[in-house]
């Protein structure tokens, strides 16, 4: 754990490595997706963020984490491997059968660290704040993070959610937009635009706020603020898919493309 | 042995059983009908009421499951299934979290409201979902007996409740347990496998047929999944001719999970299935719609002697 940003933009850098490294190995994945994700991830997890205790997953006291834009997968296992929930050698099993850490594609809570499936865009936000009802019930103060990704809050169960957190006035609930402008098909703005992004949420009963999604030193200070009083936090992070590597960013292509050997060697020359 | 309908003795066994911290209960805006307002009121820190967002609450409710709390999702059935299908598959079975989706106004019994309101595909999809088991009871003292063994059952859960008042067949000395079918009547001349409503259709139709001389046994079948194979095949061996009767459509419900039943078991004897006939009906009472779209007492009765002919 550190707050010193410059050792978490190194471990940023390394998680992109393992990443495209494991996406490359398996094959095929989401590399896109991963890489726009990897400093907030890294922020949360390394950053002193998320309490979490990899020797006791199930920690009842434990903060969350999901990952509702589940195909990012390839950064989730990364993570989970970095801080100890799963062995970095596992993640040689990422998307092969017979998986011994269930590695799949997809994230499952047979994989410690993970607390519940993903795979279907739009869940996620529900079962977070679900997971914030129940703790809030039991009397502890955690506090559950959930990652979305832009195109999935163009599923309609995500605004169903948004007006259930306000509702119950779920201040322990923080979800994080992964803003990076493209789906798999088009950019996001024109498969259908999420603008005025902050007017939505602000309208839905949250707390919004905005920063650069690749600026450790943003990351931090957003993720250190203290709770609002008695409404749920979002956090819009403006993020570029396929952040790192200059011929993956911005590009539709790469959303769910394994790199060939020479681009994924061309890929780790720029993220030394 | 309590006259009431199955939602009434699930929204007052929650409530009964509610000093139990860890049970939560959800809803999606029909709590008046589905009967857990009860428990709102009685527990309101332990009561969502989630607003018309079904695939919210399903998923609202495997989060609540993962911190240990033990969540009761409720709404009418065709909403809280016909919405949720992904949700119900990642969320819930997939993820194999400790949730009851319990669905009230099930099948043509929900009457008036007419086929977009009559829920009669649930049991044939729920039944086909790796993880889920499916719990219909038959009255008043099975409710009551099966909502406190899903407090207790961990894994996910459809549990199938009716809107109409029914009669009482059980008293206190009924032991429900999940998996298990029950003779409700012994007969000797065949079997009739039965489900939720179609216990109480059956038993009117058995007072016609002993009438005329034709004794049948009569089997509960409230759990649906996983089904009872043991009595299935010990009862249908020993009457050598067999018909089921649910309120769902004839693809995909008890019928088929009879059928599969025996086809594992290589039994082939006279065997007819009374349920809806793979179509939609129409408004009306559920007793008329019974009537016409052939689930009565009567329809049974028909059944029954069809099939002993062909003994």
């Amino acid at each position: 754990m550190t707050t010193d940003i410059k050792e978490l933009e190194n471990s940023a850098l390394e998680l992109r490595r393992l990443a495209l490294k494991i996406i490359f190995q398996a094959g095929s994945g989401h590399p896109g997706g991963s890489l726009s994700a990897t400093d907030l991830m890294t922020a949360l997890f390394f950053g002193g963020i998320l309490r979490y205790d990899s020797s006791n997953p199930k920690d009842p006291k434990r903060d969350r984490f999901l990952l509702s834009k589940g195909h990012a997968s390839g950064i989730h296992y990364s993570v989970l491997a970095r801080a100890g929930f799963i062995e970095v050698s596992d993640l040689d099993d990422y998307r092969k059968i017979n998986s011994k850490r269930f590695l799949s594609g997809h994230c499952h809570p047979k994989t410690p660290g993970v607390e519940i499936a993903s795979g279907s865009l739009g869940q996620g936000l529900s079962v977070a704040h679900g997971i914030a009802l129940g703790t809030r019930l039991q009397g502890f103060d955690s506090k559950t993070y959930v990652i979305l990704g832009d195109g999935e809050i163009q599923e309609g169960q995500i605004w169903e959610a948004a007006m259930s957190a306000s509702k119950f006035k779920s201040n322990n609930l923080i979800a994080i937009v992964d803003f990076n402008k493209v789906a798999q098909d088009n950019i996001t703005k024109d498969l259908k635009d999420i603008e005025p992004i902050e007017a939505k949420w602000e309208s839905f009963g949250w707390d919004v706020h905005r920063i650069d999604g690749h600026k450790m030193d943003e990351i931090m200070k957003v993720l250190q603020l203290p709770a609002h009083p008695d409404k749920p936090r979002v956090i819009i992070a403006d993020t570029i898919k396929g952040k790192g590597v200059s011929f993956m960013e911005g590009q539709t292509a790469w959303h769910g493309v394994a790199p060939s050997k020479e681009d994924y060697e061309k890929a780790l020359k720029e993220l030394e | 042995m309590k006259d009431a309908a199955t939602r009434d003795a699930y929204g007052q066994t929650l409530v009964d059983i509610g000093a139990n911290t860890d049970i939560v209960v959800l809803d999606s805006g029909v709590s008046d009908s589905t009967r857990t307002k009860k428990f709102g009121q009685a527990f309101p820190d332990r009561f969502f009421n989630m607003g018309i967002a079904e695939a919210d609450m399903v998923c609202t409710a495997a989060g609540l499951a993962t911190t240990g709390k033990i969540p009761f999702a409720t709404s009418f059935s065709c909403f809280l299934l016909g919405r949720t299908m992904d949700q119900v598959l990642v969320s819930l079975a997939y993820s194999n979290t400790n949730v009851t989706l319990a669905g009230t106004h099930c099948g043509l019994a929900v009457g008036e409201d007419g086929p977009s309101a009559q829920m009669i595909v649930d049991i044939a999809y729920t039944r086909a979902i790796p993880n889920m088991i499916v719990i219909q009871p038959a009255d008043w003292e099975e409710t009551v007996q099966a909502t406190k063994a899903l407090v207790d059952y961990k894994g996910p859960a459809y549990f199938r409740l009716g809107r109409p008042k029914v009669k009482g067949i059980f008293d206190s000395s009924y032991k429900f347990e999940i998996g298990k079918g029950r003779v409700v009547k012994e007969g000797s001349d065949l079997v009739i496998f039965a489900t939720g409503t179609m216990v109480q259709e059956s038993l009117v139709a058995m007072e016609q047929l002993a009438n005329e001389n034709i004794n049948v046994t009569l089997v509960n079948i409230s759990t649906l999944k996983p089904i009872d194979r043991e009595i299935v095949v010990d009862q249908t061996r020993k009457h050598g001719a067999l018909i089921t009767a649910e309120d769902h459509n004839i693809i995909g419900g008890l019928g088929d999970a009879v059928g599969e039943v025996l086809l594992d078991n290589q039994i082939a004897v006279p065997f007819t299935r009374v349920a809806v006939k793979d179509q939609f009906a129409e408004t009306g009472t559920g007793p008329q719609l019974y009537e016409k779209y052939g689930l009565s007492h009567n329809h049974i009765v028909k059944a029954v002697k069809d099939t002993l002919n062909k003994k």
